[in-house]
């Protein structure tokens, strides 16, 4: 506890410190507030915005595609896992397809989305459902090989169906990666939505960064990236919470 | 009679497109209420035959038959134990020991009632709410022998349930499994390594040769105690009857 403690404390006075030299290093080094602006001018920008930009339908904009395309990219990436992990044959004819959709890089699409869809919110949902989609379904794939064929056969013995066999053993044995799937997921969500806001359209927090690129207004750009990661980091906490939860039968590392 | 292999023999396809000869011509026979161990050299086919009477697969040639029916598939005259105790970790124990049950068509009743009687037969009273991490490993083998025992089945088949443990829990474990097992009556097939083990536990022990394995003795063990396995380990005779086994295993070695 008292090492706890500790901790605790060294963080915050951590963050202390950042945040002093922040607000008082540039000034000192003569360095202009549009290259990089202090907190309070961070602060100020932040009112301002909340007031004259609408801020706060930006945040709501973005939070809700990211829980939307995260919701629905892991969906997908988990069924397909679990479908895929059932055929051994459609897993080797597949594979090779998924690995070259992995590799490419799923932010590039979103020009082509645009060009597709418009310049709406499907783009940005889109890119974040493919981002997401794929450690996801490779997650799954993997823990389905992997299952202890040992319980399978017990299984077996106790007569059960195909689908029990998926619903009592396989199922559960691949929770750990399946939540371990979803940790990752969770960070590209944001950047799903942040590149499809940047790409094209005139709400969200990507767009606020772009416009406030456009008018060399770096304390925008700084509140904008700082929201975003607060949203990333509300996400990824509420799926370790789940995890906790679900996974409570795992002995802990640390007591 | 409740298990019988008549000229078993089960062949393998490898992947050199050769095929393995694990068993061969394979004979024997366990009376109701028996207790058999098998014992031979690694690779002898002992686990060949214990998925075969378990339905998992097929010999190539002969029959195996279970209470006098042919083995054609899984079914819920035999229980299966392994090394492993295959506890599944997301469920507390008393849901562990259920699990066999549930395939069954047994109500949910039922099937607690059930599981609390072979949890209590096992000595695990308390433990039910407990998870399979915060069980010792001899533990967690009595929940494993707890969710065999609680389908009721005709036929207990052990494989080296105990090599995985210490010395002593080893030995403490295995008198608990022979008591509970010879309170229950059931008729138990024991492939095992340790020929001690094998001395203790069995009324009758089937020497297998190296692959591919066949029946080269079959030795009764004429000594009591076969339900407490503590107090057999004190007759002079264990002593004689493992160095038979011993030699048996031996000689078979030089020949091959």
């Amino acid at each position: 506890m008292a090492q706890r403690h500790m901790t605790t404390i060294v963080s915050l006075t951590l963050l202390a410190l950042v945040l002093l030299a922040w607000e008082f290093l540039p000034p000192a080094l003569d360095v202009p507030r549009f290259i990089i602006p202090t907190l309070s001018d961070c602060l100020a920008e932040f009112q301002r915005m909340w007031a004259f930009e609408g801020l706060w339908a930006h945040v709501l904009s973005t939070a809700l595609y990211t829980a939307l395309g995260f919701a629905i990219g892991s969906l997908l990436g988990a069924v397909l896992g679990y479908l895929l992990g059932m055929s051994a044959f459609w897993e080797k004819v597949l594979s090779p397809y998924i690995l070259a959709l992995q590799i490419a890089p799923k932010v590039a699409f979103a020009p082509l989305f645009i060009m597709w869809f418009g310049y709406n919110s499907m783009p940005k949902l889109l890119v974040t459902v493919l981002i997401v989609f794929f450690p996801v379904l490779v997650n799954v794939l993997q823990a389905m090989r992997t299952v202890d064929r040992d319980l399978i056969n017990l299984a077996r013995a106790y007569n059960l169906s195909r689908f029990g066999i998926f619903w009592k053993i396989e199922m559960p044995s691949t929770v750990p990666n399946l939540m371990a799937g979803l940790r990752i997921a969770s960070t590209l969500a944001v950047i799903g939505v942040t590149v499809g806001e940047l790409v094209g359209g005139n709400t969200g927090l990507g767009f606020l960064i772009s416009y406030g690129g456009g008018q060399a207004n770096a304390a925008m750009v700084f509140n904008a990236i700082i929201l975003l990661t607060v949203i990333g980091f509300v996400l990824y906490s509420a799926l370790v919470r789940i995890e906790e939860r679900v996974l409570h039968y795992l002995p802990k590392a640390h007591g | 009679m409740a298990l019988e292999f008549r000229s078993v023999t089960k062949r393998f396809p490898t992947n050199s497109g050769e095929e393995l000869t694990a068993v061969k011509d394979v004979n024997f026979r366990v009376e109701e209420g028996e207790f058999v161990s098998a014992v031979g050299p690694s690779g002898c086919g002992k686990s060949t035959i214990l998925s075969m009477t378990a339905g998992l697969y097929q010999p190539t040639e002969g029959q195996v038959l279970v209470s006098d029916e042919p083995v054609t598939g899984p079914n819920t005259h035999v229980g299966f134990m392994l090394q492993k105790d295959l506890l599944l970790p997301w469920r507390n124990i008393i849901s562990n020991i259920e699990f066999g049950l549930e395939s069954r068509g047994v109500g949910k009743e039922a099937r607690r009632e059930r599981a609390m009687k072979e949890l209590k037969h096992c000595h695990l009273e308390g433990f039910d709410q407990q998870y399979p991490y915060q069980l010792s490993g001899g533990m967690r083998q009595r929940a494993a022998l707890a969710r065999t025992l609680a389908i009721d089945p005709e036929i207990i088949l052990l494989d080296e349930p105990f090599s995985a443990l210490d010395a002593q829990t080893k030995l403490l474990l295995q008198n608990s499994f022979a008591k509970t097992i010879a309170e229950a009556g059931k008729t138990t097939l024991l492939i095992t390594h340790d020929l001690a083990e094998a001395v203790l536990m069995s009324d009758r022990i089937l020497v297998l040769s190296e692959r591919p394995g066949t029946v080269i003795a079959d030795i009764k063990v004429d000594l009591p105690h076969r339900d407490e396995p503590i107090k057999r380990r004190t007759l002079p005779e264990v002593a004689d009857y493992a160095a038979q086994l011993f030699k048996l295993l031996k000689l078979e070695e030089k020949a091959a």
